[in-house]
């Protein structure tokens, strides 16, 4: 082996890792912003999957000794007027949240990404039929039909809960996309996928979409904030999760008629989800830079 | 000798921190054309628009800008309007952003004139028309009340010219005039601007990239590097005994159309610097061949050498003019070709076929052919509407066209715009059955391919594209760019590959985790080039791949294109408006018109004697960077625009515009106007379709 080629080996395994997916990683987790939101982000998890355990008090369970009082070493968080303990009900409404939020939004995203790209890219009947389901859905009036589902929800249903919720948020950005993909079709890039051989969905999923990760990223950040919101929404009005199980919408609507005097009832739900909020938004700044070359930051 | 009309001293223009124009002064006396070249970059632009007092109020600007002894640098706005259009005029490289697009091409020449002299609409509108007939547009009184949208790109090139010279201007800038123009326009349009020139015997100060432009129009030349002039002199000057290094380093990456045989070009290696961060001393250090310690040190000024009309600067212009070095001894071409070959390891891919392709030629009939393209026609339909649409015409944009390619062969395909160049080129691409005709690739007739087949195919048949940032996906690394056809064709060693791949194309395999935007042109290029050789393809077609890049760095991917062929036995299609690149490259040519092939054959027999009327006028429409050639050239000028492909002529397409036609008698025009030529042979490999072809010599 000549020096050349241990030079050549050595290159090889230097070679190795330039692909997108590491060096998008590697960009995203070089910015302080994206460290900054995805440590808070896992202490969201954390703190609303192994904090139960740090207390006897389970959601559905009552201190009959202790209604609406403040914080203390037996109920860390207080309680509520029932005499639910803050910290218990809180972080199971957090557990609902988190996994209703996020996948709500990576959901729809993902469809808007799919349906927009393909109708974009295909064009003809493809386009016609998708764009008249976009269509479709957009003139539903989405709130009753959640409303009117809402006690299939209850059962503990809540994955056709989030799925109902992300079906009535990705239209939009569907259209957005598809006509993105329209202009993009045209670049050479793309035709120099067709020309290599490349099959059509591949250059969809290769080429289209992570050209509109910009906008995707912000999508996905803002339907984080949506689903959430909605999900609230539908809580207060007693529809979407349903009791005795609890969701960060849920006791924020109970909490905001005991906040003046009974400040605890509120405020850590209402901080929770505006960290929650706080750290997708970071997260989802950081990874439109880090997926954007032109990007100055993170590099 | 009179006074200078125009005198520029000092000329400093700031973006915020960036230097974009250091110390720039010249001057022109009337009738005098200065010719201003430089690269992208260097700065030339900016100090015409900064002499304009056109550049953005953020640009800080100093020195001095005296137009007939008045300082109108810092002058107030209204001193400067009455400068701009009368002692002062502009053309720039875009008509349409200098035409308003709402207003009549007339009334904006007549306002131009009314805006300057008391005169009423009429005088001012007959003038109007005057001027349009002056710069050549038929038809004038009526072609002034038309929109300028309504007008083809040298139309409008024309009209702005009109509008420079309508009020007798002491001194006109044009900035790029003719470089959006084809080439048989840009004759025109070169000759309007000179017969102006001469009606008004105003200086001009012509800005340019193009080397051949100058060479036959100015009197003096100014060349421009990092936003300083490097070298001042007469034209002969510069062109015979330039003492500069950049600037022998531009005219060595010339391609010349009158260059036979193949001589590799000389690239300058590296890139301009960018104007934010020069490196010290002078700004060409790191590219120039010739530099030494001292160079690095201070900033070499402007001096005198050999005479005191030429002025160069650099520190061993004198060395340079003592022993008249050449550009070709400074470059050390042989040496430096040489020196990359020993360093790249030979690549795998058929070692016989080779260098042997070129050493021990094959006769052309005993080799394999690649494509081959038999009465290839695509026709568009022509729709108007937006709602409904209507079917209101056809497009023929290729018509019937034939040509093959044999291995290890590159032919040229040549045209203006809109003469189904591109369109040929993407037919092929397709690999499905075209409207009429056949094309085969490797023997496979493509009508007849499978879907398995056509991706089996793809592999032997690559493209390398005319603009390598478009054509290379923004969002991905270098690394997953030229991973993609080996993935694509389920190649598993794909890391090994890439590197091999970088080196072959002569970039840093280091540099695979970047993004396309980090490259300069002439590097993305190459990713471009790398990407297209990743499946040892047999065939590789090129649309263009040297058009957008500066010569300096062209240079340098030509020469790559060619070495790549020698070495890998490849056969090209090179798609191309640039005649003289084609000549460097090519073994054969097709030179194309409004779909058709004009003409066909060896490029020394082609270039050497042309017998197409056309081919003719297009290759005495090129200018050559050699100003005693061009000077004694006479220029065949065509008349007028390309017709639409949607109403061809009848009979010969080129009969609206050619200037044999013109010279047949009535009985001999009935064949050009009723019979549509065939490409006949008319000597060994040339063939031409023309029903009274003849040669001539042209360049
Ligand atoms: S001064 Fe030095 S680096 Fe600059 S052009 Fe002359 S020899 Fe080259
Ligand atoms: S066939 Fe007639 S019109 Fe056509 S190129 Fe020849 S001489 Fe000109």
């Amino acid at each position: 082996m000549s020096i050349a080629d241990e030079e050549l080996a050595e290159q090889v395994v230097k070679i190795k890792a330039p692909s997108r997916g590491r060096v998008v990683a590697r960009r995203f987790f070089t910015m302080r912003q994206g460290q900054l939101g995805f440590a808070l982000l896992a202490l969201m998890f954390l703190l609303a999957f192994a904090g139960p355990h740090f207390t006897h008090w389970t959601y559905t369970d009552k201190d009959f000794a202790a209604f609406l009082r403040p914080p203390s070493a037996e109920h860390y968080w207080g309680t509520l007027q029932t005499g639910a303990d803050v910290f218990a009900v809180t972080l199971r409404g957090m557990q609902k949240s988190l996994i209703v939020g996020l996948l709500v939004a990576v959901v729809a995203t993902t469809l808007a990404a799919v349906v927009g790209a393909f109708a974009g890219y295909f064009l003809g009947w493809t386009d016609r039929v998708l764009m008249w389901v976009v269509d479709l859905l957009l003139v539903l009036p989405s709130f009753l039909i959640l409303a009117i589902m809402s006690p299939l929800f209850a059962g503990g249903a809540w994955v056709l809960f989030v799925i109902m919720l992300a079906l009535f948020l990705w239209m939009i950005t569907s259209k957005v996309v598809r006509g993105m993909t329209v202009s993009l079709k045209e670049r050479e890039f793309i035709s120099a996928a067709r020309y290599m051989g490349v099959p059509a969905p591949t250059i969809i999923f290769r080429h289209v979409i992570p050209n509109m990760s910009s906008l995707l990223v912000v999508d996905a950040t803002l339907n984080v904030s949506s689903a959430i919101l909605t999900e609230t929404t539908l809580s207060y009005f007693g529809f979407g999760i349903q009791p005795p199980d609890v969701s960060l919408g849920s006791l924020i609507a109970d909490g905001s008629k005991t906040a003046v005097f009974a400040p605890w009832t509120f405020w850590f739900a209402a901080g929770l989800l505006i960290l929650t909020v706080l750290s997708v938004n970071l997260i989802g700044d950081s990874l439109r830079d880090a997926f954007d070359p032109t990007s100055k930051r993170g590099s | 000798m009179s006074d200078p009309v125009l005198q520029v001293a000092d000329l400093d223009v700031r973006f915020g921190d960036v230097r974009a124009v250091r110390g720039v002064g010249y001057e022109v006396r009337a009738g005098e054309v200065l010719g201003i070249v430089g690269e992208s970059g260097s700065g030339k632009s900016v100090t015409a628009l900064a002499v304009m007092g056109l550049l953005p109020p953020h640009a800080r600007v100093t020195g001095s800008v005296r137009l007939r002894g008045t300082e109108i640098l810092g002058a107030k706005e209204k001193t400067l309007t009455a400068f701009r259009g009368r002692t002062i005029s502009m053309v720039f490289q875009d008509p349409l952003s200098a035409l308003t697009p709402v207003y009549r091409v007339g009334d904006q020449i007549a306002e131009a004139v009314r805006v300057h002299q008391k005169v009423t609409a009429e005088q001012a509108m007959v003038r109007a028309v005057e001027l349009l007939d002056l710069v050549g547009i038929p038809n004038p009184g009526q072609r002034a009340r038309a929109f300028p949208h309504e007008f083809s790109g040298g139309m409008r090139q024309r009209a702005v010219i009109a509008m420079a010279v309508a009020n007798d201007p002491d001194v006109i800038i044009c900035d790029e005039p003719t470089t959006a123009l084809d080439v048989t326009i840009q004759a025109q349009v070169l000759d309007v601007l000179k017969k102006a020139q001469k009606e008004t015997g105003a200086a001009i100060v012509m800005i340019t990239h193009d080397l051949g432009v100058v060479a036959g129009f100015a009197d003096r030349v100014l060349v421009m590097y990092a936003g300083r002039a490097v070298e001042v002199g007469q034209v002969d000057d510069i062109y015979y005994r330039p003492r500069m290094p950049y600037t022998m380093g531009l005219l060595g990456s010339v391609p010349r159309l009158d260059a036979g045989g193949r001589r590799p070009l000389v690239p300058i290696e590296g890139n301009p610097p960018s104007p934010a961060e020069l490196p010290p001393g002078c700004p060409f250090t790191p590219r120039c061949p010739m530099a030494i310690e001292a160079c690095a040190e201070a900033e070499p000024p402007l001096e005198p050498v050999n005479g005191p009309g030429h002025l160069a600067a650099c520190i061993r212009a004198e060395e340079i003019a003592r022993e008249n070095l050449s550009p070709a001894e400074v470059y050390d071409v042989a040496g430096e070709v040489r020196g990359r070959h020993a360093a790249t390891p030979e690549p795998a891919a058929e070692p016989a076929a080779g260098p042997a392709v070129r050493a021990a030629p094959t006769p052309r009939e005993g080799r394999e052919v690649v494509l081959s393209v038999a009465d290839l026609v695509k026709h568009y339909p022509l729709t108007k509407g937006a709602v409904f649409r209507r079917r209101v015409g056809t497009v023929h944009a290729v018509d019937g066209i034939t040509f093959d390619i044999r291995r290890g062969e590159t032919l040229g395909l040549v045209g203006e715009s809109g003469c189904g160049k591109t369109t040929t080129l993407t037919e092929i691409l397709e690999l499905t059955k075209p409207q009429r005709g056949t094309i085969a690739v490797l023997g496979r007739d493509v009508a007849a391919l499978g879907a398995r087949d056509r991706t089996a195919l793809r592999r032997d048949m690559q493209v390398v594209f005319q603009d390598p940032l478009a054509s290379l996906d923004p969002r991905m690394t270098v690394y997953d760019i030229l991973a993609e056809p080996l993935r694509t064709q389920g190649r598993r060693d794909a890391g090994t590959r890439v590197r091999e791949l970088l080196d072959l194309v002569g970039l840093d395999p280091g540099h695979a985790a970047r993004y396309p935007q980090d490259f300069s042109g002439g590097q993305r290029q190459r990713i471009g080039i790398a990407r297209a050789l990743a499946l040892e393809p047999k065939l590789v077609l090129l649309d263009e791949p040297v058009s957008a890049l500066d010569v300096s760095i062209q240079a340098g991917v030509v020469n790559l294109l060619e070495d790549l062929r020698r070495r890998l036995g490849l056969s090209y299609l090179f798609v191309a408006h640039d005649l003289a690149v084609v000549r460097h490259l090519a073994d054969r040519v097709a030179v194309m018109y409004l779909g058709r092939i004009a003409e066909i054959g060896d490029v020394e027999r082609v270039y050497g004697a042309p017998m197409h009327p056309y081919t003719q006028a297009l290759l005495s429409a090129i200018p050559l960077p050699d100003p005693v050639k061009e000077r004694s050239r006479r220029r065949i000028l065509l008349e007028g625009d390309l017709p639409s492909p949607a109403h061809p002529p009848s009979g010969c397409r080129f009969r609206t515009r050619c200037p044999k036609f013109k010279a047949l008698t009535d009985g001999e025009r009935v064949r050009c106007v009723e019979v549509e030529p065939e490409v006949r042979p008319l000597d060994v490999d040339q063939g031409v379709a023309c029903h009274y072809a003849e040669k001539l010599e042209v360049v």
